[in-house]
């Protein structure tokens, strides 16, 4: 599932693009330490074969419904780590620009989610350790399903996640969680298999195929790197999750965070993430927000669905004269723009000159 | 991802959705090669400037309306000046909805406090944000569906490499774009041939399925192996040369500066309220 621009804020988009880019980078020079010239275009055609794979479908046996591969996994059985990161990332990039899927803001997210946990968790941590270097037909399918499941959960988890923290959907954390996570399972299921058989096929067919992925030991030898900047992401995320958590439900984890350090909760969401991002977002703003909520009523907001009225108290909104003066000047300046483009279309239209 | 779709799309209808869609992406690429001033931009420019536009967009807070609407000027500018079609474009931005929309949905269910007055018409804070997501969704997907049709992707390319990505990831958007057409006519071949097979559903399951992508995947393989020698034979040694001299000349500092200048203005002042307040006093 793509993350979408209009659902991230600046800090958040700048945030996961910082990390792909750096694993990108990182993965890009891991490949030229060991570069094996002949994986360049082969890496660039199974691009396009994931591409060309999701084409074709099948049905889903009782459901009724069709699927088809996602890829992340496949690549990276094929490729190993790094290669099958960037091939995602080129691939989702593409999807960004031509399908709109996602948007180039939250490419950062998405290549993070969808090859970051396949690419450096679920194949190293998960495939590997169950496959083995002997592999078998019983193998190779706990091996997948296991792996595909998982890196679908943590992708659906780092959505969850992102959007969270952008705070521009009004989901709270358990209801988004509750809605994606089984989603992404029964998906996951799906992928799991498909990539079981056509791993298999591909054993049956020219089992040295599956002997390309790197295991080299010196590509062994570094393999516990990505994992601990992985697992540094991943305790990062975690942490400001709970911070965040601990922010806006004060009485939820308010015995937790008193515990650990002896200070009072609102303390702790001011120093922590909360505090960081109010930071991010007031440098980022040339002007403060008129009409930004600020924290406090967005808690209001969120643990009373019902207390509307009192809402409407604590938070005045604009006034009748105003919003109709906003509604005015919307459409005048929809207008004005309208006159711009026709303009500038009269004006450059080509086959004229 | 793997997805799921309803079972009626598997045949035809899906077959006859995915040719015309790919049909679409060279289409959107032939609107690069028109000789407009757009086009003839610097790609690195426009590269920067759609990521500034971006930016100013999803900085606004989640309840802005008014503000982001003047920003609606940018892919109209630019798409009278490119001579982009409208018409296409929108029916892209609107297949890539549904995401946005389903997330964005659940802001009226849960944020139902009023917020805004309009006469005898209240509305809630959740449809205003809900507004706000559609909005900003419309403006940053026609933003990056605007930058591939009025620059292509090689060119794209050229300018990530220039401004200082991954020499590797650059050649992997080329090569993986370069064969994204060559292997799906391939796969809608299989497609063809099996639903021409197929009867009342049979043979559209996971067994076949899987030998049509093995089937694939080793056809990709052995393609990838010839292509790397013919690619050796003609003296390929790592990298490829992306041959375009690329000089930032004075209409390129101008679009670069000058549009910065505008989000930076339109992030500050909320014309739409300065316009309304303004025609309001005209008015009384």
């Amino acid at each position: 599932m793509h993350m979408a621009d209009a659902l991230i804020s600046p800090a958040v988009g700048g945030t996961m693009w910082a990390a792909t880019a750096g694993l990108t980078i990182y993965s890009a020079k891991k490949l030229k330490e060991d570069l094996d010239e002949h994986k360049v275009p082969l890496m660039g055609v199974l691009g396009a074969f994931i591409f060309a794979a999701q084409m074709i479908n099948f049905t889903i046996p009782g459901t009724g419904s069709s699927g088809h591969l996602g890829g992340g996994m496949i690549l990276a059985i094929l490729l190993g780590p790094y290669a099958a990161f960037l091939v995602m990332a080129s691939v989702l990039t593409i999807q960004a620009l031509f399908f709109a899927d996602g948007g180039l803001l939250a490419l950062g997210c998405n290549i993070f989610n969808l090859g970051f946990f396949p690419c450096f968790l679920a194949y190293p941590l998960i495939y590997k350790k169950i496959v083995g270097t002997k592999p078998s037909q019983g193998r190779i399918l706990a091996g997948a399903m296991a792996s595909a499941i998982i890196a679908l959960q943590l992708g659906a988890f780092g959505v969850v996640l992102e959007t969270l923290f952008s705070g521009i959907s009004e989901l709270p954390f358990t209801t988004f969680i509750l809605l994606m996570l089984p989603i992404h399972l029964a998906i996951g299921i799906v992928e799991g298999l498909v990539t079981a058989a056509v791993v298999s096929f591909v054993w049956k067919a020219h089992p040295e195929i599956l002997t390309m992925a790197p295991t080299a030991p010196a590509a062994r030898a570094h393999s516990h790197k990505p994992l601990l900047l992985g697992l540094a992401l991943f305790a990062l995320l975690a942490g400001g999750m709970l911070s965040w958590f601990a922010s806006t439900h004060p009485d939820g984890l308010e015995w937790s965070i008193k515990g650990v350090s002896g200070k009072e909760e609102l303390e702790a969401s001011k120093a922590g993430v909360h505090g960081a991002m109010a930071w991010m977002q007031e440098k980022l703003a040339f002007l403060p927000d008129y009409d930004f909520k600020k924290p406090e009523e967005e808690q209001g907001a969120k643990s009373a669905g019902e207390q509307g009225e009192k809402k409407e108290e604590s938070w005045p909104g604009v006034s009748a004269g105003k919003s109709l003066s906003g509604v005015l000047g919307a459409a005048m300046t929809l207008l004005l723009v309208g006159v711009i483009g026709l303009g500038l279309r009269r004006f450059y239209t080509p086959n004229k000159g | 991802m793997a997805g799921l779709f309803p079972p009626r799309l598997v045949l035809g209808v899906r077959m006859a959705n995915i040719e015309s869609s790919l049909l679409n992406i060279g289409y959107l690429e032939t609107l690069s090669y028109q000789d407009t001033p757009l086009q003839r931009l610097d790609p690195r420019v426009k590269l920067l400037t759609t990521l500034a536009f971006i930016i100013a967009v999803v900085s606004f807070g989640k309840y802005e309306i008014t503000g982001l609407i003047p920003f609606v000027i940018y892919p109209v500018a630019l798409i009278a000046v490119g001579n982009l079609p409208p018409a296409y474009l929108a029916r892209k931005i609107l297949l890539a909805a549904p995401f946005a929309f389903f997330i964005g949905i659940f802001n009226p269910l849960l944020d139902r406090a009023i917020m805004v007055h309009l006469g005898p018409v209240a509305i809630s804070g959740g449809w205003v944000s809900f507004a706000s997501i559609m909005l900003r969704f419309c403006l940053t997907v026609s933003a990056a569906l605007i930058l591939i049709a009025s620059t292509g992707l090689n060119a794209v390319c050229l300018a990530l490499d220039k401004l200082g990505a991954p020499r590797i990831f650059v050649m992997q958007l080329l090569f993986v774009y370069r064969y994204i057409f060559v292997l799906t006519d391939e796969a809608l071949r299989l497609v063809r041939a099996r639903a021409l097979r197929s009867f009342q559903g049979r043979g559209m399951g996971l067994k076949v399925f899987s030998y049509m992508i093995g089937q694939l995947l080793l056809r990709t393989l052995d393609r990838a192996r010839r292509i790397h020698q013919a690619m050796l034979s003609r003296g390929f040694a790592g990298r490829i040369h992306l041959l375009r001299p690329l000089r930032l000349r004075l209409p390129d500092v101008i679009f670069l500066l000058g549009w910065s200048l505008l989000f930076v203005l339109l992030r500050g002042y909320n014309i739409p309220h300065l316009l309304g307040s303004w025609a309001g006093g005209w008015i009384r």
